[in-house]
């Protein structure tokens, strides 16, 4: 069983790191990072069968991750290096040049961890099937697991991965919606309504799980334990994750502003006092 | 001039139907998608004897190259088919970020390129393909003449790591490359050695290159033919060693002007070895509906076009 105090207390220290290091190159997307937290954290700390200390990019016999809105990377990046897959200092170089840690993530520069680029929205579903294809042919019966943003899914690539997936009952895929409501020029429900995201997926096939408090660790947990008592059922599964974009940071919370932007000093000082070094910081 | 027969037409695109079909049985990690274009691609053969690695994917193209990269990971070697426009610009964002800057070894196979798809007009007969792809850091960029040389590219791209673009079209074209003939990527194949004039070609217009050089043998012009299968990585030294004898150079492809086979040359001889240089390419248009010989003829891509060419850059020299 996890140690739920354990999981909070990084979940702290991430959200230090987030803020650092955008603040550090003046650029980059704390906002949505924020907000999935709890949701990395669960899913490499307690919920991932993986080997972060001999990464290999096949990753036979482990589950695997793919982020689609590969904006988010502060966070990602943080809970791999975290978790060990390559060192906590690396942090300070994201964004810089010669770095591992790109803007948006990358297999290119070799950064262990990762196993696909994103960046431009709507590719990382398509990705994560063919991978869940791999480990069917494979006899692998790990599973794989995939983050989108809810704006992202105005992409239309995404409703083409969606209708493949539950026509070919890629059962072994649980993907993960970031619905905090909010994109670069808004709300999402202003910029392009996503109607019913329940009940789009339902049509197109798939198994629909809701979980109405995507940063409380607990909750977190218990949906991906839901989600996967229902590999190998023959459809494809989704979990709708309302969490709160800016999430531990009373001043980048309920707007949409901080999707995009980075904190200047005073800012910063004043997201760090919010935030306890639960861990050393990098 | 070398004498070339040929004892049947046939398709390029059969040639990657049958190369699949046996990499089928030899490779055990080669996988095939398709996007609902199956017979036209000939990956029935495929498709029939392995059920399990065959993937329809319908009419979705951006979400079959994104499948495709991600079955590289668990150590599969996607062949992704369907036609070329729909193989190129019409995912060239998820080509460029899933496959070729994520480094998936992913070999895009793409059918009816260029004019001599025909009656379907230029929706469908792209002439931007190569361009689009060699631009992409990394990629491979192929386009064989026949059915030997395409069932020999798509056998050899199997064992090659990495992404690659290979192109072939609709219509039967002599079939005149040996069948035992290894296929070599980014390696030209010497089909005419000549001391009057280079002319390099790809594709549907290494045939047409043949016929030129014989009426040119005929008038007296000595032609040195290359067979370039591979755009990128270009046989950089074929194509100088060729040029110090023969001081002047006329590139033939199916394909734009601009971005295609020819480009690769000049940029290179450019920095290298100034030459007289005269394209035999698409100028700047797009194609329409007729029989792919009208077409050629139309828009100046037919064996008259060439010896045209050569005449005009000999004088230049």
């Amino acid at each position: 069983m996890a140690n739920i105090e354990e999981l909070k207390k990084l979940s702290t220290q991430v959200r230090r790191d987030i803020v650092r290091m955008v603040h550090a190159v003046s650029s980059g997307h704390p906002g949505g990072s924020l907000g999935c937290v709890e949701y990395f954290v669960a899913l490499y700390k307690v919920v991932m069968k993986n080997n972060p200390s001999a990464f290999t990019m096949d990753g036979k016999n482990e589950d695997l991750f793919f982020l689609s809105n590969g904006h988010i990377s502060p966070v990602f990046y943080s809970v791999l290096a975290r978790s060990g897959y390559f060192p906590i200092e690396e942090l300070k170089t994201f964004r810089k040049l010669n770095s591992r840690l790109q803007g948006h993530p990358t297999t290119h520069e070799g950064l262990p961890g990762v196993r696909i680029a994103s960046g431009s929205l709507g590719q990382g579903m398509s990705v994560a099937i063919g991978a869940a294809l791999a480990k069917k042919l494979n006899n692998d019966n790990c599973a794989v697991y995939s983050l989108h943003g809810d704006g992202e899914l105005q992409e239309g690539q995404i409703w083409e991965a969606a209708m493949y997936a539950a026509a070919n009952k890629v059962d072994n895929l649980i993907a993960t919606v970031d619905y905090n409501g909010r994109q670069i020029d808004g709300d999402v429900d202003d910029v392009l309504s996503l109607g019913s995201l329940k009940a789009k997926f339902e049509a197109f096939g798939w198994t629909v799980l809701e979980n109405n408090n995507g940063n409380d660790i607990e909750s977190v947990l218990s949906y991906f334990e839901k989600a996967k008592a229902l590999i190998g059922k023959g459809k494809p599964i989704i979990i709708l994750m309302k969490t709160e974009m800016g999430m531990g940071v009373d001043y980048m919370m309920g707007t949409h502003k901080w999707h995009g932007s980075s904190p200047n000093d005073e800012q910063l000082a004043k997201a760090l006092a919010q935030l306890e070094e639960t861990e050393k910081d990098y | 001039m070398k004498k070339y027969t040929y004892t049947e037409k046939k398709d390029t695109r059969s040639g990657f139907g049958v190369g699949l079909s046996e990499l089928g049985k030899s490779n055990p990690n080669v996988v095939a998608l398709c996007a609902d274009l199956t017979g036209s691609l000939k990956m029935d053969a495929f498709e029939k004897e392995n059920p399990d690695r065959f993937f329809q994917i319908g009419i979705a193209e951006a979400n079959m190259m994104g499948i495709a990269a991600g079955l590289t990971i668990g150590g599969k070697i996607p062949f992704t088919g369907t036609f070329a426009n729909f193989s190129t610009g019409r995912v060239y964002d998820q080509i460029r970020q899933s496959i070729a800057y994520s480094g998936k070894n992913v070999k895009i196979c793409a059918s009816h390129a260029g004019l001599t798809l025909g009656e379907d007009g230029a929706t469908h007969q792209i002439l931007e393909d190569l361009g689009l792809m060699k631009m992409l850091p990394g990629m491979v960029v192929i386009n064989p003449c026949d059915f030997n040389q395409t069932k020999a590219a798509t056998i050899a791209i199997a064992d090659y790591e990495g992404p690659v673009y290979l192109r072939f079209g609709r219509p039967v074209v002599p079939n005149f490359t040996p069948a035992d003939q290894k296929f070599e990527i980014g390696k030209a194949v010497m089909l005419n050695e000549g001391t009057d004039v280079t002319i390099i070609a790809t594709g549907h217009l290494v045939w047409k290159a043949i016929e030129a050089g014989e009426a040119l043998a005929a008038k007296g012009i000595s032609a040195e033919i290359i067979n370039i299968h591979t755009i990128k990585p270009l046989d950089t030294d074929a194509i100088l060693k060729s040029v110090l004898k023969t001081k002047c150079v006329v590139t033939a492809e199916e394909h734009q002007m601009n971005g295609g086979l020819g480009d690769s040359v000049a940029q290179f001889l450019i920095r290298n070895k100034p030459t007289p240089q005269e394209y035999v390419a698409v100028n700047d248009s797009f194609g329409e509906s007729g029989t792919p010989d009208e077409l050629m003829t139309k828009y100046g891509l037919d064996t008259l076009d060439i010896i045209n060419a050569v005449e005009k850059v000999i004088k230049r020299k």
